[in-house]
């Protein structure tokens, strides 16, 4: 194995913050600070989207399933099945199927999140303790009223869970939405040729530190809507 | 909760699907990256003689990311192979200037260069300076090259350039024959091409500071999506080469512009590599790259292009059948 | 319009050589919104041979090593208890930055091919195995673990014949996860160069032949499946004692 042209941490870095001379002849700078943000934001944009259409799509069909403790084959198999897709797979069948550009790649990767939401969803309604609800219709909730105010709740550590899986899934595929024409930070990793050796880096960089952000948001969020009562040391 | 039958009848689907994904692995040989040399001497006087000097020398043949540049790089690497000599290929590196870090850092020894885009993208010429005749594009090319301690073998019979593309109705639509048609009206359509076309003079670049067009919106894309995108109505203008099979099979659908203002230089096929490679390599190094590509002229190029982007052939395959139809492999 | 550049071909293959194609009739396999070329697939069938192989190298060799790693970690972590948060907290860290950026930060280290992917799908393994491990050990109720003190066992045969045993499902199940994804990422190392099956779902024209993507990933998932159940049937094998806890 030849060795790799070393490009160093802090061209990477440099590049993130000062545009540079492109490797290709033509002078134009590439890279920058303007250009590594509007990259981060796209990244973003595409991800929140995925997210939010999978959210939407998989959490009230989980809760409506674990609520009623039926169709259990269906969402773990499903569960199982959607962490087997290969992400490439989905992006390459979109882009030659339906069509290039965010209004296609976005429900392309939230088919990919919403099997984790869809699993965690309800696994954590079906782990609430029977008692609780039972409680609550003895009281005289409504059906939607028990899985608003206590199923819901007490499942959040799980379907947060989900949430945060389906996240990731979604972030780490974005980086290759550029080949279905949706730019993102995987612009920078996959056009070397444009953005170079420390373009590359600066990418993979970026995208790391925008992932653990992300995850680290969500960790934080899933803290907040955590009721005291249900906050145990996890492992 | 599953019964005994049921787990039994699970177990054995598993264990079908094992033995399935198991056997197609065993199908597949091993090393597909490594091409082993043939030492049959075939007959005909083009055959290639397997000359076991060669096979102290291991040579890694490289390629661009589009199919044209993968069948030539196959074709190189089988013929190499042929020639006796220990012969990897690492081809889809990217785009030229990726390829050209690779040859000067020794991760591959050589690949096939467009020799417009080496002048053109190595050595800044503006397209008009990129001289017509295909021996002169390469002793331009050459000469440059030398000053790095590069190498560029003798030009192919075919050339192939970029071009400008759009679909039959969009040309009706706006009255579109040459590039320059475009002018006044290109400020409403859409461009899509490769990541690097922004920069290069021969693509975007081009169109901006020689055509004096502006665009609505570029979008950058896989080079493997330029007919796609025009297919599904998503890209008005997309940036082809000349030599692509679309153009004949789907003359109907997709028409190129012509390039009245010479953007767009066509550029033979030189294969570039390291003086020193070239060197350790022996004489059959050069010798047989320049013998095995005499046979690819225009009609040939389009056809391998058409087996490999139409019907779906693997790159490696149309190459072999290129050098067994040719006789320089028996 | 620039001429065509042609020098005298020697014009050297056979006649037999060029296929005859009609504009406007295209084979199923040009056609991209051909869901799928049943013909096509059955005469080439072969050339998924070759990455398949590829894959499940790959795959085996991260996640023997992947898995040999966390297990360690875990033996270590379960006794010395302060090395848990961190160990959590730095496979965590590791499953989080997406395999892609992964691959290419380790780049200018180990350049493209087969290590750059085995260390990082390796690396991806680390935190379900290793959090599942510490899990299934810490579920070993305390009554179990004082009878077999009471019986005279040893720490470390405590471990090895009643912690382990027990923890075996959880072990499991995380090791199911950890080879289902990493077939699953495997199909990514094609952008370091390191094959497998994304070959044929990217590049040399795949990009728009629909065909040999859902090929592609048809055998990703149907390898996935296979691994996931025979795995599965392992765990209940290896506990004939307990009925087992869904994954």
């Amino acid at each position: 194995m030849s060795t790799f042209p070393l490009a160093s941490f802090g061209g990477a870095i440099e590049f993130i913050f000062t545009p540079q001379e492109s490797n290709v002849t033509g002078g134009n700078k590439v890279g920058g600070f303007d250009k590594s943000l509007e990259l981060v934001l796209k990244h973003l944009e595409v991800t929140a989207l995925a997210l939010a259409i999978a959210v939407i799509v998989a959490l009230p069909l989980g809760l409506y399933l674990g609520h009623k403790g039926r169709g259990e084959l269906f969402a773990v198999g499903f569960g199982n099945a959607g962490r087997a897709i290969p992400e490439l797979a989905v992006i390459a069948l979109v882009a030659v199927l339906i069509g290039v550009g965010l209004k296609t790649v976005a429900p392309a990767l939230a088919i990919l999140g919403i099997a984790p939401i869809l699993v965690n969803t309800y696994v954590g309604v079906r782990q609430v303790d029977p008692a609780a609800v039972e409680a609550a219709r003895g009281m005289g909730m409504s059906e939607l009223a028990i899985i608003r105010k206590v199923e819901l709740p007490l499942a959040v550590p799980t379907v947060m869970g989900g949430i945060r899986s389906a996240a990731i899934v979604i972030l780490a595929t974005a980086t290759i939405a550029p080949l279905a024409g949706v730019e993102s930070l995987g612009d920078f990793i996959l056009n070397r040729n444009v953005y170079g050796e420390n373009g590359l880096l600066a990418g993979a960089i970026l995208v790391a530190l925008l992932a653990m952000t992300i995850e680290g948001s969500l960790a934080l969020l899933q803290r907040r809507l955590t009721s005291d009562g249900l906050k145990v040391k996890t492992a | 909760m599953r019964t005994d039958q049921t787990r039994m009848r699970v177990l054995l689907a598993a264990l079908a699907a094992l033995a399935l994904t198991l056997a197609l692995a065993a199908c597949g040989s091993s090393g597909d990256s490594t091409t082993s040399g043939s030492t049959e001497s075939g007959s005909g006087a083009g055959t290639i003689q397997s000359n076991p000097d060669n096979g102290k020398v291991s040579l890694t043949i490289g390629s661009k990311n589009f199919p044209e540049q993968e069948i030539l790089g196959e074709i190189y690497a089988q013929a190499l192979a042929a020639a006796g000599y220990k012969v990897k290929s690492a081809l889809n590196l990217g785009s030229e200037t990726v390829a050209l870090k690779a040859v000067k850092t020794g991760q591959i020894s050589g690949y096939p260069e467009y020799a417009s885009t080496a002048l053109t993208s190595f050595f800044g010429l503006e397209p008009e300076e990129v001289p017509a005749e295909a021996t002169e594009a390469w002793e331009k090319a050459n000469e440059e090259f030398e000053k790095e301690g590069l190498q560029a073998f003798e030009p192919t019979p075919f050339a192939s350039a970029n071009a400008v593309g759009t679909t039959k109705e969009t040309a009706e639509k706006y009255d579109l024959k040459t590039v320059s048609d475009l002018e006044g009206v290109s400020e409403e359509l859409s461009l899509y091409g490769s990541p690097e076309c922004p920069q290069r003079i021969d693509c975007k670049a081009g169109l901006e500071e020689l055509y004096g067009l502006k665009f609505k919106s570029f979008t950058p894309v896989d080079i493997g999506l330029r007919y796609t995108v025009l297919e599904k109505g998503e890209a008005d203008l997309s940036i082809l080469f000349t030599t692509d099979p679309q153009l004949s099979a789907e003359s109907d659908k997709f028409v190129i512009l012509e390039d009245d203002k010479e953007v767009f230089p066509a550029g033979n096929i030189i294969f570039v590599t390291e003086k020193k490679v070239a060197e350790e390599a022996g004489p059959d190094y050069e010798e047989t790259i320049l013998k095995v590509q005499e046979g690819l002229d225009l009609k040939v190029m389009q056809e391998l292009d058409a087996r490999v982007e139409l019907e779906k052939e693997t790159p490696k395959a149309a190459a072999k059948a290129y050098l067994e139809s040719a006789g320089y492999i028996g | 319009m620039a001429s065509p550049l042609l020098l005298a071909a020697a014009g050297q293959v056979g006649g037999d050589f060029f296929k005859e194609r009609e504009s406007g009739t295209l084979p199923c396999q040009a056609d991209e919104s051909h869901l799928f070329c049943f013909d096509w697939a059955k005469e080439n069938i072969d050339r998924y041979g070759t990455p398949t192989q590829q894959h499940l190298e790959i795959v085996l060799l991260s996640v023997v090593i992947g898995f040999a790693i966390a297990f360690a970690l875990a033996l270590f972590a379960h006794r010395s208890r302060w090395a848990q948060p961190p160990l959590l907290a730095a496979t965590g860290v590791l499953y989080t930055i997406p395999s892609i950026a992964f691959f290419f930060l380790l780049l200018p280290v180990t350049g493209f091919g087969r290590d750059t992917a085995v260390i990082v799908l390796a690396a991806y393994t680390l935190q379900i195995i290793y959090r599942n491990t510490i899990l299934g050990l810490a579920n070993v109720p305390d009554s179990v673990k004082d009878a077999a003190r009471g019986m005279g066992l040893t720490n470390r045969q405590i471990l090895w014949k009643v912690e382990l045993p027990l923890a075996i499902p959880e072990i499991i199940a995380g090791l199911r996860v950890a080879v289902v994804s990493t077939i699953a990422i495997a199909t990514l190392v094609v952008f370091i160069n390191a094959g497998g099956l994304g070959t044929q779902m990217y590049g040399s024209g795949n990009l728009t032949f629909p065909t040999s993507i859902i090929i592609a990933a048809a055998i990703v998932m149907a390898m996935a499946l296979a691994f996931d159940l025979v795995l599965l049937t392992a765990q209940r094998l290896a506990t004939p004692w307990r009925r087992v806890r869904p994954a």
